[in-house]
């Protein structure tokens, strides 16, 4: 059957490419995101893509309780028959020497990489209990796996977003409601176009989609993407202290 | 700063690269910028036409987003970063095609503009930029130029084969062509001299839509070699072929693309496509596209890389020129596996400083074997030259630049509508801007 999915904080490139690969057989997609002009661009793409599918923009508030929770009442009640998956994507990745300089900066970053997916994530997932169907997938990272010096207060936000979803995978674990927690890798989106510039070897977004896409399909509980970084990871997360604290990372 | 290279290899350059993605947002990037930029998609050029050494680069390939099709007209509008291959995959499912690609689809729609590329069908429908309808340019000082072929012409001439040196190619509305499938009628015919060739291709021309050839140019001035033709063919139910990707997994210490190697492998596949000459149905990927599957395969050149030597010589002169050239090569013991000589159609393109003209078109690549390369090169200018042809800019890394301006008489003029904020390795090089 095709299905009815939304993306929040669909201009992230990330959610772009999964937007393209969805698009092919879905029956409707939902665009969410805070510029309603760019959402535009990116349903006119997804439209010549595949003409077929009724796609829709909306924007919120990305900070705001009350609307968050209006939207998710809103999509799913424009839907006929509900939805069928949602995949939180948004996120922004802090310089951490300005998180440490300036509160501010710090606060803000914990807000939008895990107050905000968190608040949408329930917002969707009380729907979703309701149908006994569905399938959440949010986008975590690898720096969520450990705190490191070079970025532990996007790290820390992404650690709570983990400890979340282990949450909601122990709530619906009984139904079939699955919450799919994604951990990419260093990507090559705009949000990394200073490391990239540096010359570091980052992921392609169109490869982090497909694992995403795939992960979601088959509704694993963790999904590292490119894979390898299951492996690293295991390595990062189970070095002693004494080495760890030793590594300029 | 990051060391880049083009697809020749021949070098790495140190570029700040900035990265587009919101094409409403490109002049918080490129208007008033410190440095000169210049605009780069896939960087498959092969010399310094895509380079701008200690400038800026604009990576185009985040600006990938269709705008609108019509499936009426064919009509297709899109960002300047999709790739020809986005589109041949999306749109010849549902019976449109691009008239108009080169020998590779792993190209940006504004980097075929820019270099007004051109396929194995010129002479039935031209070069890219015969295609385009209209381009949109954004000037480093903040102007949007909307032109095509009716609106403001003497912009479009200039940017289509404008290597970029315009404005930044924002996006462009391009004409798809029906076709009733991915399949090609394909016929592979051996030839043993030149002047077979040409009785070839001039007799092709009225039934055969895509024409090209492979050429032996290891047997002197002589040129035997493969020609290779094709139609769309009708709707036909085939099983797709699997795709496969190779990879040249590392960069070989040498050459391997040398004296050795050369003599044996080419008699090798002249023998092997002679023996599977005739006529055969082919996907429509390995017919105009055979290299891309073999990702990086410009590594086989070693650390030195190489250079593609592609001349156009009019048809008066052009039989005895290509002659010369596989004299000229021959006698050097330099030599070429990946050597192309096709015939042009009886049209001048429509860029101030488009390559395309009529007359006949050999590409030859050669290892970088410094001073030896560049005396043959000399050589091979000189005969260029004599017959009247040009060099194409987007393989060119070399050419001095007398031969440049013997080959573009309309150089000054397409000066006039140069962005000055914008310059390359080959507009300094070539152009002194």
């Amino acid at each position: 059957m095709r299905k009815k999915r939304v993306i929040i904080g669909a201009t992230s490139a990330i959610a772009e490419q999964c937007a393209r690969l969805w698009v092919s057989d879905a029956a409707e997609l939902t665009l969410v995101g805070r510029d309603l002009a760019r959402l535009e661009r990116q349903a006119a793409d997804l439209r010549v893509r595949n003409p077929a599918v009724v796609i829709r923009v909306l924007t919120v508030d990305f900070m705001d309780a009350s609307a968050i929770s209006s939207l998710a009442e809103d999509v799913v009640q424009r839907s006929e028959g509900g939805i069928d998956s949602v995949l939180i994507a948004h996120g922004s990745l802090p310089d951490q020497g300005s998180c440490e300089k300036e509160l501010v900066a710090c606060r803000d970053a914990l807000a939008i990489n895990a107050l905000s997916p968190v608040l949408f994530a329930e917002a969707f997932a009380g729907h979703f209990a309701v149908a006994g169907k569905g399938t959440l997938g949010l986008i975590g990272s690898v720096a969520g796996d450990r705190g490191r010096k070079s970025n532990y207060v996007y790290g820390a936000a992404k650690g709570l977003v983990d400890r979340y979803m282990e949450g909601l995978q122990h709530r619906f674990a009984a139904s079939a409601v699955r919450a799919v927690l994604v951990k990419p890798g260093p990507t090559d989106t705009p949000m990394t176009a200073h490391l990239k510039a540096k010359g570091m070897k980052l992921a392609d977004p169109g490869n982090v989609a497909s694992a995403i896409v795939s992960g979601m399909a088959r509704g694993s509980a963790v999904v590292y993407a490119p894979a390898k970084w299951r492996l690293i990871m295991l390595v990062i997360r189970h070095l002693p202290r004494m080495v760890f604290n030793r590594m300029d990372i | 700063m990051v060391m880049l290279s083009a697809w020749g290899k021949l070098g790495a350059f140190p570029h700040t690269v900035q990265y587009l993605s919101d094409r409403e947002a490109l002049r918080d990037v490129i208007c008033g910028a410190p440095l000169k930029g210049l605009a780069q998609g896939m960087a498959r050029s092969y010399g310094d036409v895509c380079l701008n050494p200690d400038g800026l680069l604009w990576n185009t390939c985040g600006l990938d987003r269709y705008i609108a099709f019509d499936e009426q007209t064919g009509l297709l509008r899109c960002e300047a970063g999709v790739l020809l291959r986005d589109i041949q995959r999306l749109m010849i499912p549902r019976g449109w095609i691009l008239p108009v690609t080169p020998g590779t689809q792993l190209v940006t729609v504004g980097g075929a503009i820019a270099n007004d590329v051109h396929g194995k069908n010129h002479h039935v429908l031209g070069s890219f930029g015969d295609q385009v309808r209209q381009l949109r340019l954004l000037r480093t000082d903040g102007e949007l130029i909307d032109c095509g072929p009716d609106l403001r012409p003497d912009w479009f001439a200039a940017s289509v084969g404008g290597l970029g040196l315009t404005g930044l190619i924002v996006e462009a509305t391009l004409q798809l062509r029906p076709v009733a499938g991915p399949w090609i009628e394909a016929e592979n015919v051996p030839y043993g001299n030149l002047n077979e060739f040409f009785e070839l291709a001039d007799g092709s021309e009225a039934a055969w839509e895509h024409t090209v050839s492979w050429i032996d140019c290891m047997c002197g001035g002589r040129g035997r070699g493969i020609f290779m033709r094709g139609n769309h063919a009708p709707k036909m139910d085939r099983p797709l072929p699997a795709s496969r990707n190779l990879r040249v997994p590392f960069d070989p210490p040498f050459s391997m693309v040398n004296k050795l190697s050369l003599r044996p492998f080419n008699t090798a596949y002249f023998s092997l496509q002679k023996w599977r000459s005739g006529r055969s149905v082919v996907h429509y990927e390995p017919f105009f596209y055979p290299l891309d599957n073999i990702l990086e395969w410009n590594r086989m050149y070693g650390p030195r890389g190489f250079f593609q030597y592609q001349s156009v010589v009019p048809r008066e002169s052009g039989r005895e020129a290509v002659s010369a050239m596989l004299r000229e090569i021959s006698r050097s013991g330099e030599g070429s596996f990946l050597a192309v000589l096709k015939t042009f159609g009886h049209r001048e393109a429509l860029g101030m400083m488009s390559f395309p003209r009529p007359g006949v078109t050999l590409a030859l690549d050669f290892p970088n074997r410094g001073a030896r390369s560049h005396k043959l090169f000399a050589r091979l200018d000189a005969i260029v030259q004599e017959a009247g042809g040009r060099i194409y800019l987007a393989k060119d890394a070399r050419m001095p630049r007398e031969v440049f301006e013997a080959g573009y008489p309309r150089v000054q003029e397409f000066l006039q509508y140069k962005d000055p904020g914008i310059s390359s390795g080959l507009s300094r090089r070539l152009m002194g801007v």
